[in-house]
């Protein structure tokens, strides 16, 4: 089997299955109980916490635990618009956003909030200069992705961090899910106030995130009870899972520390591969994220091609897994070069530090081959 | 282009005459231990200034680690470059790009030492201020009142860059005044306190009372973290966790009720007192605010004051709960503190401890009561901890595995 969706998920490294096992079973306290058991359960949670802010460059009061990229993203968006709604009612963001953010933004236009989404060149890039413009004096939060989960295209967070540290009652938030552990942000350099991270992307456990909540910020929250997190966001604490989770991210920081260059090798030789097949159109920017590589076969539908490769033991996506199943265009693609035979055909091989260039050489070889014969028979159909 | 050295200049310690050596003796050396980890800088000093060579480190971390330093009283990065007009237009224009705060106005200020430099100042300044102002968007000269003042200094044998004023800690250097003992509880106002004494030189060791099963581990966990944060500024801090439940027992059968508070502050004095004899230090410190309390009012104070002439220092004396919590923040000793466990202050509180009371009478109830002996006890039975910076959280051995 070759698993090429690691963008989609991540298969947990054995150390960290390793860490939940024995959190879950030994330490199994609710680390709100004032006994011991749930005392040891709370250091626990604490040294997640200070790990996990260590590895961000933060404080241990900034990290909030979430159950992942989704929750992240909608509490980081709602919970900053409810808190700031009184000021202002005007969002900016991205065309290419995770539909969590997405339908997050969408579903604040019920209450009267306006969205403005910044349009992306052929690299899968928003300008800068558009975010300056879109600002204005209601602008209450901008919220931009870093790495884009479709094409891997990589948006100037620094940049737009220091244009809005002009605008101190802007908030920032960025959706740094595909980013974690592949390419680096200082989210203090970048002036981000917000920013979510998912478990199960850095070969965690799925269930776990992070928000990053910078001090200062306020944020509503969604869900009330306990109070648990500073009250931001209440319910039992996965301690097993943030536990994992902290593990996983330090694995994975310290890989990309290690192996960064071949994950950069295996994408060039896929890109540059990819670029000369006839029949392909290859769309993630060559400039992109180490591990993401998204390329069209006009022509010939995703799925069929993702069934094809799947029948050689190899495991792509479509367009994001979230919204595979919707069988839609891909809205990223479909953004960058307004072209819908492109953006209907779209398949995405996503790479991980365990990945092997033999690998990678394979899948290149496999698609050859099942593009030629495909083409042979779409023709005919033509 | 690099920074290549950090100018420091001395607060209070330059109005110091003969003893200036010890003090910047004492400076030099926390910060030697604070640059310990960066590579290749080097530190130099002279009667005026120090300067840290960066020798290709760097200059943010050091900075940012040069301004928790006490005795610092300012920073400015600095950029040594060839005699060369065009050398100096691109190292200006790299200071200006890197400064720590926002820059929207400047103005360059020359100082020709050397007179054989063939541009006099007043071109410098041109040539330099013209291409700061061809290549860069919304910079804007203003002489009267500059966010950078950019000084250039022309000597013989180098050019000399710099600008950017960074404040410092202020203070006086870690150390320079001796050592003294923190009766640290878990609040709010006691980990400020030790702080504002260690900016006045002190070296500072702290002391907790703990009455398990009354109080939980979970309240000396919390002391052990604020320990660790003020830690930070030299790297570790001794902490004497004393044993407490049997004194305050005592106190509850022995004393009435509305005396009790002001006897346990007297015995923790005297356990603490006892402790600093035998640490050779040579003051206590505590986080009283006056009148925040019952403990806190003067007459309380005065009462409680009663059992030692040792010096007893009270940073916060004069200070507002908000000025103490604006503090905290900043120190991030704050969301430790307001944790919402028991401590040996709140667990045996009286419902109405008195405000005013007497001399007379606390020591008319004290003396039915044998406390020596179990001072003794407990000043034996003291466990000393030594806590290091971001120590707080100590995974266990058995944990460790698990991240």
């Amino acid at each position: 089997m070759i698993y090429f969706d690691n963008s989609a998920t991540t298969k947990p490294y054995p150390e960290v299955i390793e860490s939940f096992m024995k959190v879950t079973s030994n330490y199994f306290g609710n680390p709100s109980s004032l006994h011991g058991l749930g005392v040891q359960s709370e250091k626990l949670l604490s040294a997640a916490r200070k790990q996990i802010a260590d590895l961000l460059k933060v404080k241990s009061s900034e990290i909030y635990f979430t159950s992942g990229g989704t929750e992240g993203n909608n509490l980081a968006i709602k919970g900053a618009a409810h808190s700031q709604g009184n000021r202002g009612k005007h969002i900016i963001t991205t065309a290419i956003e995770h539909p969590s953010v997405e339908d997050a933004c969408q579903s604040l236009t019920k209450m009267g909030y306006e969205i403005t989404y910044l349009p992306v060149n052929e690299f899968g890039q928003i300008d800068v200069t558009d975010v300056k413009e879109a600002l204005r004096e209601d602008t209450i939060l901008v919220s931009v992705m870093h790495v884009n989960n479709e094409v891997g295209s990589i948006q100037p967070i620094a940049e737009i961090g220091k244009l809005l540290k002009q605008c101190p009652n802007v908030l920032f938030h960025v959706d740094h899910v595909q980013g974690t552990g592949k390419v680096s942000l200082s989210l203090r350099e970048a002036n981000v106030d917000l920013c979510t991270i998912s478990g199960h992307k850095v070969h965690g456990l799925k269930g776990t995130g992070i928000l990053y909540v910078r001090e200062g910020v306020r944020v509503d929250p969604l869900f009330h009870g306990g109070n648990q997190e500073t009250k931001i966001r209440s319910g039992t604490e996965n301690v097993a899972g943030i536990v994992a989770l902290s593990k996983a991210l330090r694995i994975s920081m310290d890989n990309q520390l290690l192996y960064h260059d071949k994950l950069q090798q295996i994408k060039t030789y896929l890109y540059k591969g990819l670029k000369e097949m006839d029949g392909v159109l290859v769309n993630s920017p060559e400039e992109g994220a180490p591990h993401i590589v998204n390329f069209s076969v006009p022509g010939l539908k995703s799925e069929v091609l993702l069934h094809a490769l799947e029948s050689e033991g190899i495991y792509v996506s479509t367009t994001s897994a979230c919204s595979s199943k919707k069988r839609t265009i891909s809205k990223t693609v479909d953004a960058m070069f307004h072209n819908s035979a492109r953006s209907e055909s779209v398949i995405r091989i996503s790479t991980t530090y365990g990945n092997e260039m033999e690998e990678a050489k394979q899948v290149l070889a496999a698609i050859q081959k099942i593009v030629a014969n495909l083409e042979k028979i779409m023709r005919v159909a033509k | 282009m690099k920074f290549d050295h950090i100018i420091i200049r001395y607060g209070e310690i330059s109005t110091k005459k003969r003893n200036r050596k010890g003090f910047v003796d004492k400076m030099k050396a926390h910060i030697r231990w604070s640059l310990k980890d960066i590579e290749g800088v080097v530190l130099t000093a002279n009667r005026e200034r120090m300067y840290v060579l960066l020798n290709g480190a760097d200059h943010k971390p050091v900075i940012d680690r040069l301004k928790g330093i006490f005795g610092i009283q300012s920073l400015s990065p600095a950029i040594k470059i060839e005699r060369d007009l065009e050398v100096m237009k691109t190292a200006a224009l790299y200071y200006l790009n890197h400064t720590l705060e926002e820059v929207n106005t400047f103005k360059i200020t020359t100082k020709r030492a050397d007179k054989d430099f063939p541009y006099n100042t007043d071109e410098i300044n041109r040539a330099i201020g013209g291409h700061l102002l061809r290549n860069t968007e919304d910079l804007k000269v203003d002489v009267k009142n500059p966010d950078l003042n950019l000084l250039v200094e022309v000597r013989r044998e180098a050019v000399y860059l710099t600008g950017e004023i960074i404040q410092g800690a202020g203070g006086l250097p870690f150390g320079s005044s001796g050592k003294a003992m923190l009766m640290l509880s878990g609040g709010i106002d006691s980990p400020v306190a030790g702080f504002l004494s260690m900016k006045r030189g002190l070296d500072v060791e702290a002391i907790h009372f703990y009455s398990p099963p009354f109080t939980s581990e979970r309240s000396r966990q919390k002391v052990i973290d604020l320990a660790g944060k003020l830690a930070e500024i030299n790297g570790s801090m001794k902490v004497h966790i004393v044993p407490f439940t049997e004194i305050q027992l005592l106190i509850q059968k022995q004393i009435p009720e509305n005396y009790s508070m002001t006897t346990t502050r007297r015995l923790m004095m005297r356990v603490a007192d006892r402790i600093r004899e035998k640490e050779e230090a040579m003051a206590l410190i505590t986080g009283e605010s006056l009148g925040q309390v019952a403990s806190q009012t003067m007459s309380s104070m005065f009462a409680i004051n009663e059992v030692t002439n040792t010096p007893i220092l009270r940073p916060l004396i004069t200070m507002d709960k908000t000025e103490i919590i604006k503090i905290a923040r900043e120190l991030d000793t704050f969301e430790i503190s307001n944790l919402p466990y028991e401590d040996c202050c709140t667990v045996f509180t009286p419902a109405s401890p008195k405000t005013k009371p007497k001399r007379e009478k606390v020591n008319y109830y004290e003396s039915f009561v044998d406390f020596e002996s179990l001072i003794e006890k407990a000043v034996s039975e003291t466990e000393i901890l030594t806590v290091k910076p971001g120590q707080t959280f100590d995974k266990e051995e058995a944990m460790e595995d698990l991240f």
